[in-house]
Parts: C-alpha cells; structure tokens; sequence
C-alpha cells in the first residue's frame, strides 16, 4: 500500500496523522457549519435595516423594544416546540389551530363553565398534549407523513374550535377571561409584569416616558417585563440546554437523523417523538394561555397560520426540514428576525403586506443556505 | 477449541407463506472468524436479523453461553452481548463521531451527558483502529464508507460484544478501504471477540475466515474450517454449482 493519494477520503490516514487529500479547515469554516448562522447573519442584518430606516420612528426607544420583544417572544415560544420537532424529523402543521383551540378551551372551562381558572388552564394543558400524544402516536404507528396526519388535526381542531363555543355560547369570541382569572395564581403565571420597581427608577431618571394623562397618568409606559418574554427565554434555555447537553437530546438528533439506525442501537425512535408532539402541542398551549389572559378573550379565529410562521422561523434558525439538525437558539434568532421586521415594518411606515413577501424571500433564502451547509457537513458532492 | 458462544440450531423462519430459514444451524466461538457466505436471497439478512433479536426464529434454539435464549427485542440481544453492525445503518451521517459512538449509552454525569469523557474516550478508541480522527465533532458524514464501519465495529468493541455481527460490512467500499476493514475483523478476533461475518464475496471471506458457512435457498450446505476448502468450492457452493459453472466458463473463469 504506498499509494497514499487512493485514501479513504476521511480522517483515516493509516498510519499518518495527515492526509494530504483532507484540506485545512479554518475556523472560519467551523463557524459556517453551525446551525445558527443564518439566524446570526439575519439578525444583524435586520438591525442595521431597520436602524437606518426607522432608527427615529421610536422603533429603538424603551417602548418600541419592548413592543417587537413581545411580538418575537410569541414566535420564540411556539418555534422551540417547533424546532425540537423538526429536528426528531417531523413537522406539526395543527399548531395554529392547537392555539385557537386552547383559548377556546380555558374560555370554555373557566368563564362558561365558571371552573377555576387554574382548573381550566390545567384541563386545557392535558387536552392539549393528549392531542399531541394522538397526532404522534398516528404517526408513529401508520408510518404516514406527520406533514399529513397534522394537517388533518389543523382542520379536525379548528372545525372543534368554532363549533364548541358555537353550539353551547352561540357565538366564536368569549370574553370575561381576565375578570374570571383575577387573583388565580396559576392565570398569573402567564400574565403578570416582573421588575416593575426597574421600570418606576427607569422612569424616575428619564429613559422610560411616562403616562401624562388618564387615570394612569405618572405610571412609566412600560409596567415591567411581560410573562411573555420571561416564557420565551426559559423555553428557549431549556430546549437548548435538552437538546444539546442531555441523552434524550442525543436521541431526538438520532431519530431525526435516520429512525432506523437509531432503533438499531436502542433509542426508543417511537417514545421520543410522541414526547416532541406532545411538547410542541405544549408550546402552543403557552401561546394560547399568554395571549388569552392579555386580550382577556378568546376567539376561534385566533392562531391561524401560526404553524408556518412557527416553522419559517424554525429554518431561518438553521434546522434542516428533513430532520436531524438544528438548533433550538437559531430558531429563537429566525423568531427575532421575524418580530423585528414586522414590527420594523410598522414602525417604517410600509405597507405590512409587504412583510409577505419579505417571508417568502427569506425562507427561500434561509433554506438554499441549509442546502449548501448540509452539503459540506456530510461531504456529500 | 472453546464451547461456542452463540449456537443456533435448526433455526426455520417462516414469514406468511414464504419460508424463508428451512433449517439452518451455525455458531460461533471466542476468537475465531466464522463466514456466513450466501448469495441475494439465500436466507443471510434473516438469520442474522434472527440471530440479533429483530426476528423470532419460528422454531430451533439459540443457546448463548449454554444457555437457552429467546431475545425478545435486538436491545436483548445487546445487552446480552451480541452487536451487530449494519451495512448501511450503522451511522447517523448529520451526528458528530461521539455522538454516534455513544448513542443510547451516553456517559451521563448528573442531568447532563459527559462531554469530556465521551471524547476523550472515542478518540483513544479510534485511535486503536487506527482511525485518527480531526475532531470529535467530526460529522460522521464526512467518514468514507469503511470509517464508518470502523467506529461501529469500536463501539460495539468498547461496550463489551462478545460476538460481533457484520453484515456485508465490505459490499460497497472500494479496495483500499475493504482492506482496512478486513484488518479491523482481524484485531477484534484476536481480542476473543467471536465474528460473524457476512459477505457473498469469497476472497474477502478467505482472507479472514476461520470457518466457512455457506447458506443456499434457507438452508445450510455445511460447514467447513480454513484450509478444507478452496474458494472454488465455496463459490460454487454458494451459486448453487451447476449454473455458475457454465457462467464462468462464458466468463473464462474471473468470477
């Protein structure tokens, strides 16, 4: 064997620690394979954009973060399940309707039925993740396409969604929520404001403007940090954190990877993805209960369209859509960018159809990026 | 030499209507490299899927260690020692080495997996089989074909095998890298680990088989040690003689 230039193609220089068919990969390169670069690259982009085009319009003032913070929370919370999911290989299109669903349902339970809001907000969880465990255990089961048997569930769970409060209320949108909810603990989980003292001492030394009239009048504009975020942050930290540190993380990158080798070596392929069904499901429920105690309503219209937005954000972050890569931290980036320009848009004063299309092109974009990163992750030609 | 570690007997599988094991019996012992030869559609890929628990044989005993065995899953089977490595299953391309080589036994420490430990340790293994490695990140998809079948061979080494399965681990490699794997079966008999190998190319086989079992139609042909039998003989065995003599007469003998 003295040709060495018929290697293997890999790391494996027998007896040599080089070989020279390997080229030198440079740090930059490293970076460039990391899922959440996309998600990086757009992040910055999106603030120079907006910078220059809105950096006076108050986008960037206390108010205005604040304002796209919560929009990109909202995406952040639903894109973690979204993106686990994605990663374990499959694709939940009922999280929309999940959303809707779960609002109906706290409404239902807890003002309707005049249930304690903690009661109903629990009931509406297992509802919920039951549906999820049903959408995963279909997939897992039939072998079908989740891509299908979710996209059943979008329509099943909206049909649900309208008629319920329909046949029993007479009518789709339910108020009355945030009285029913008063003094509930569990209600206040999902709707208080933290570190208001910060905001009251940010108002006092002039950075935060203050109410100059109304019955709030004196009282900074921003009451504190909104559940909302707090929510977004602590999902976002442990889906990374389970994802990439822990053996369950290990296996959902495994079965999205190739279910069979997985199986082969004892991952129990079946029983992870069921649990990321169930936790998507439990990540639309967040939305819901956070968005319902703050309209104080609920509506059957409520989540349309959610589950693309869920996913788009989702490869913006870098997740590949066939599976077995991504990153739960890309995906809040890709919810970032998300917030920032529909929000930005808004601030810009342009037309916010044209936050379709900006979509449209991003996603285009994002997923040709993931193409080519894939391509140089496996050495696939 | 030794008892045998696994000994399979009258092993018959049938699936519905099609009987696709009618009677084959096999072992294997410590140390030793035993070739199950058969061509497409002999019965191979059933017997070594009954063999690592996949399948439920329909009737026959698999005795390991002496004692009767019925795996009921292949996690049975791998726990009870018996790996088995896939052609073309045996990585998760997307997945770094370490964490394909770890994968369903990460090293925990507390809530977390061991990071250190599990590279540290993958990368002293690799370095056994010769493989070095660039980093422990390495994507497995960047590993020819024979590299990934040699970290599945460390992997199973390192969790303790006793009998190492490998179906057709050599089928798609190219020369130099069939080479290379046929020199990893080698160091991992010669550790008393028992080798199953799988393969319908004979002059692989000859290089590092101890035993010969040739497989026909379900059934076993016989068995035959090193040195009782000439690649010829296998080769017809396996095509069923009559056929492929003519063939390789067409061919003016290269097959």
């Amino acid at each position: 064997m003295s040709d060495n230039g018929n290697g293997d193609g890999g790391a494996l220089a027998a007896g040599g620690p080089d070989d020279e068919r390997i080229k030198k990969t440079g740090g930059l390169r490293q970076w460039l394979i990391r899922p959440e670069l996309g998600g990086i690259v757009g992040v910055i982009a999106v603030f120079i954009f907006f910078g220059v085009l809105a950096g006076d319009s108050g986008m960037f003032n206390a108010q205005g973060i604040m304002n796209w913070s919560q929009i990109s929370a909202q995406f952040m919370i639903i894109a973690v399940g979204a993106c686990m999911l994605m990663v374990a290989g499959e694709f939940d299109l009922s999280v929309g309707s999940m959303i809707g669903f779960a609002g109906i349902s706290i409404a239902m339970f807890g003002v309707v039925w005049g249930w304690p809001m903690w009661v109903a907000i629990l009931i509406t969880f297992a509802i919920c993740m039951g549906v999820g465990a049903i959408n995963g255990v279909i997939v897992v089961r039939t072998g079908l396409p989740s891509f299908i048997v979710t996209l059943a569930f979008l329509f099943i769970l909206r049909g649900f969604t309208i008629f319920i409060p329909q046949t029993v209320e007479n009518r789709t949108i339910i108020g009355g929520i945030e009285e029913a909810a008063e003094g509930d603990w569990l209600a206040a989980v999902f709707n208080t404001d933290l570190a208001g003292w910060l905001f009251r001492w940010l108002a006092d030394i002039g950075v935060v403007d203050t109410f100059s009239r109304g019955t709030r009048a004196g009282e900074p504009v921003i009451s504190g940090i909104p559940m909302l975020i707090v929510w977004a942050f602590v999902l976002v930290i442990i889906g990374h954190v389970v994802l990439t540190r822990t053996r369950f993380g290990n296996w959902i990158f495994a079965v999205g990877g190739d279910a069979q080798a997985a199986r082969y070596v004892g991952v129990p392929v079946d029983r992870v993805k069921i649990i990321m069904f169930m936790t998507t499901a439990f990540c639309a429920t967040v939305f819901a209960c956070v968005q319902v105690f703050e309209f104080g309503s609920a509506a059957a219209d409520r989540g349309i369209l959610k589950e693309f937005e869920a996913i788009i954000a989702v490869v913006i972050g870098g997740a590949l859509l066939t599976g077995g890569y991504g990153s739960v931290v890309g995906a809040a980036l890709g919810a970032l960018i998300f917030g920032v320009v529909q929000q930005g848009l808004f601030f810009a004063d342009v037309e916010s159809s044209l936050f379709r299309v900006f979509l449209g092109v991003i996603l285009l974009f994002a997923v040709i990026l993931n193409t080519y990163i894939r391509r140089i992750i496996t050495g696939e030609r | 030499m030794a008892d045998p570690i696994v000994h399979m007997e009258n092993i018959t599988k049938h699936f519905g209507p099609v009987i696709a094991l009618n009677g084959v019996s096999f072992d294997v012992k410590a140390g030793e490299c035993h070739c199950l030869l058969g061509d497409n559609g002999a019965g191979k890929s059933t017997f070594i899927k009954t063999m690592s628990g996949v399948h439920k044989p329909t009737s026959g005993e698999i005795m390991f260690e002496g004692r009767k065995m019925n795996f009921a899953s292949p996690r049975d089977a791998m726990e009870a020692g018996i790996a088995t490595v896939y052609q073309d299953l045996a990585m998760i391309p997307l997945m770094s080495v370490t964490r394909n080589f770890w994968m369903g036994r990460e090293p925990k420490k507390g809530f977390f997996i061991d990071f250190d430990k599990a590279n540290s340790t993958t990368m002293s293994e690799m370095k056994k089989m010769g493989i070095n490695l660039r980093s422990p990140d390495q994507a497995v998809g960047t590993l020819s074909g024979g590299e990934r079948q040699t970290v599945a061979i460390a992997r199973a080494v390192y969790f303790g095998a006793k009998v190492l399965i490998l179906d057709e681990p050599t089928s798609a490699l190219g020369v130099r890298q069939t080479s290379n794997v046929l020199a990893t079966v080698d160091r991992v008999r010669k550790s008393g680990i028992g080798v199953v190998f799988i393969t319908h190319n004979v002059r692989h086989a000859m290089a590092v088989g101890d035993r010969f079992t040739v497989l026909n139609r379900g059934k076993t042909l016989g068995t035959a040690a090193r040195g009782e039998i000439t690649p010829e003989e296998l080769q017809d065995l396996m095509a069923g003689g009559q056929e492929m003599a003519q063939l390789e007469g067409s061919l003016g003998g290269t097959v």
